[in-house]
């Protein structure tokens, strides 16, 4: 039978993926054809859906931006079969977009259907935890710390280490949680993932909970995605149902049980210990370190707690060997990256590649500008407690070690581009107003030091005693950096201090530059 | 979305015990309490407090902690618009303002007669299709003037 793959990744259907599915459905039906409708996961170019494929001589084929009225033409042209249409793109690996990526953690998102278990075995799936049973605690561990994985949630902290404290620890319990409460604006590779893979993180976090000794995991999503949790949930039934959860995981007699809890709508929750705190019932509040989660984490045990990135990327270290990703990334920053492009530009998307591109080539080459055809001002780098990058820092490598040096973070790898209509005054207030918005209200620093940096910022844009303003956000940052207990009040000083030092232009008080105002509506 | 139903002591007793022997509790309640209520009256709140062994102030602040919890309903439909920077990056800012203008509310307001309320969210995860928006889980995205416009007059039909 012909398959047709039309995406039902929510970024998809808010452009429409679902009408074209009906409307293709519709045709075949009209045309009495034997086809099936594959409702896979997105491959990361946004900028393309809804993309429809089809099988045509053994290739996957494309047709791009496909709406509903477009359906009738497609068959018309004969698209079953590859016949020309205006929106073909023709062999979608061969696309600009994909065909420099190297997909180690995103190798079948959007190729597959997300919940068919004979799709996933088909494409290498379970290997990872097959060759883990086989290897057994020890050699597992070795192989996670052997291939350079690095937290893929922000701090870049090497997981081989977090998972061998977690192992060597004595406990009665202990946890793996994976952190998907992805809250970070220009970012979506969780999600994807979630909606679009979800056997890989099964299968990685039932990885880890062998290594380190956990029968128990949990994935803390966020409310703001239902159609990632719905799919997902879907997936762990599916996933016990075949025995690759539960009492005894793949015939092994080992126990390893999952459960899929959603957070609230508090961004805080993505801070690993505020999480601990919301899986256990109680507010997001921070806690402070140590003791670390490796050793006292959820309900007081030893948990492994893990980006949703690091946890998928596990299969593939586990079933091609620890060599395989290492041989990818520069210096220190080992493996692949899913960069996240987003903002204005023009093609938008996750685009997994080796650590190591630079900057300029990711927000020119790749995104190709930006959207509105403006010349790019700022590019926010590691979402909004990340830095904001003027083009001439351009040069900067894509690398844990580099960014860090320009004064700024890969974060979760988000990419947010702005145009020269921005206002990076502005953009500092929004930092300290989203910091006092979403701060737990634990430390001092970050609970008056936010309040009073958005007050302080409001003044130096209404031109009121701007340079004694910027001096006190200057020394307001300095203490928040050092003083708060987490990433949130110890992170919002980049994007302000960034623009503040970058984009002084934008910080002189009254009336915005000319520029930005003629550009304004 | 189902209208929210009346508070109701027997159905909130059955959820507590559905959930009370997962491990951290709290949250799956209070969310199949919104699910099932459309709110956490005081009585919930209470009720739950004591399912869980803990103080009604505590139950309290957990629940006014989480944005997603409400102690009053909202209108019977939700439109959640993405405030966060690369919808900003795109012109979000402006259609967000423009949808609170036509529904004539302020964020987190609803319209008089019950209709709608809107909220802010930051990032609903469409980052590279935005401006971006959720009416009652439904995604929409590059969301231009004439796209919000009508978002305002279809929304519930």
């Amino acid at each position: 039978m012909i398959r047709v793959f039309v995406p039902k990744d929510v970024a998809a259907i808010a452009v429409g993926a679902d009408r074209v599915a009906a409307a293709i459905m519709r045709e075949v039906r009209s045309r009495g054809l034997a086809v099936e409708i594959v409702r896979t996961g997105s491959r990361g170019a946004f900028f393309l859906e809804p993309l429809v494929e089809t099988i045509v001589d053994g290739v996957r084929v494309g047709w791009a931006e496909v709406t509903a009225e477009d359906v009738p033409s497609l068959f018309e042209a004969g698209f079953l079969s590859g016949g020309a249409h205006p929106l073909g793109i023709g062999e979608v690996e061969a696309h600009p977009w994909f065909a420099k990526q190297t997909r180690l953690t995103f190798a079948r998102c959007g190729l597959v259907d997300p919940l068919s278990l004979s799709d996933y075995a088909a494409d290498g799936g379970w290997k990872g935890l097959e060759r883990a049973l086989t290897l057994g605690s020890i050699a597992t561990l070795e192989e996670v710390s052997l291939s350079g994985l690095r937290g893929r949630g922000g701090a870049g902290f090497p997981t081989g280490v977090k998972w061998k404290t977690v192992a060597m620890a004595k406990a009665d319990r202990k946890y793996v949680v994976c952190n998907a409460d992805e809250g970070d604006s220009g970012t979506f590779a969780d999600r994807m993932i979630l909606e679009g893979d979800p056997f890989s993180l099964i299968e990685g976090m039932a990885i880890c909970g062998l290594a380190v000794g956990a029968e128990k995991g949990f994935v803390y999503s966020r409310s703001e995605y239902p159609h990632a949790n719905a799919a997902f949930g879907r997936a762990i039934e599916i996933a016990r149902d075949a025995g690759f959860l539960g009492d005894d995981v793949m015939g092994s007699g080992r126990r390893f049980e999952l459960e899929l809890r959603v957070g609230a709508g508090a961004y805080v929750c993505g801070e690993e210990t505020a999480l601990l705190e919301s899986l256990e019932g109680r507010r997001g509040i921070v806690r402070a370190k140590p003791p670390l989660p490796a050793l006292a984490g959820l309900f007081g045990k030893p948990t492994v707690v893990n980006n949703l990135l690091s946890l998928a990327t596990i299969p593939f270290i586990l079933a091609e060997g620890a060599k395989a990703y290492a041989d990818f990334g520069m210096g220190r920053s080992r493996g692949t990256m899913p960069i996240q492009i987003a903002g204005n530009v023009k093609r938008g998307g996750l685009y997994e590649t080796a650590f190591g591109l630079t900057l300029g080539e990711i927000v020119t080459e790749i995104g190709g500008g930006t959207a509105s055809g403006r010349p790019v001002r700022a590019v926010q780098c590691g979402g909004p407690l990340g830095a904001y990058f003027p083009t001439s820092l351009y040069a900067t490598p894509y690398d844990y070690e580099a960014f860090h040096a320009a004064g700024g973070l890969v974060g979760h790898g988000g990419i947010v581009v702005f145009d020269d209509t921005v206002d990076l005054a502005e953009q500092a207030r929004f930092a300290f107003e989203f910091g006092a918005e979403e701060s737990c209200g634990k430390c001092t620093p970050c609970r008056i030091g936010t309040v009073r940096g958005r007050e302080a910022v409001e003044r130096v844009i209404a031109g009121e005693r701007v340079e004694e303003m910027l001096a006190l956000v200057a020394d307001l940052c300095e203490t928040m950096k050092a003083g708060s207990l987490c990433a949130l009040g110890g992170f919002v000083p980049y994007p302000v201090v960034s623009a503040m030092t970058h984009f002084p232009e934008d910080f002189r008080g009254g009336t915005p530059a000319p520029r930005a105002q003629e550009a304004r509506p | 979305m189902p209208p929210p139903i009346a508070f109701d002591a027997t159905r909130a007793a059955e959820i507590i015990a559905a959930h009370r022997s997962l491990e951290g509790p709290a949250l799956p309640i209070l969310h199949a309490f919104m699910e099932a209520f459309g709110r956490i009256p005081r009585e919930a709140v209470a009720m739950i407090a004591e399912a869980l062994d803990v103080s009604r102030a505590e139950m309290h602040g957990i629940v006014s902690f989480y944005a997603d919890f409400r102690e009053e309903p909202a209108g019977r439909h939700v439109i959640k618009v993405c405030r966060a920077e690369s919808c900003q990056a795109r012109g979000g800012r402006a259609i967000g303002d423009r949808i609170a203008e036509l529904l004539g509310i302020d964020w987190y307001g609803t319209t008089a007669d019950g209709r709608v309320t809107l909220e802010p969210v930051y990032c609903l995860g469409l980052c590279a299709s935005g401006p971006s928006a959720m009416v009652d889980g439904v995604p929409f995205a590059r969301l231009d003037k004439v796209g919000a416009e009508r978002l305002v007059e279809e929304v519930g039909e």
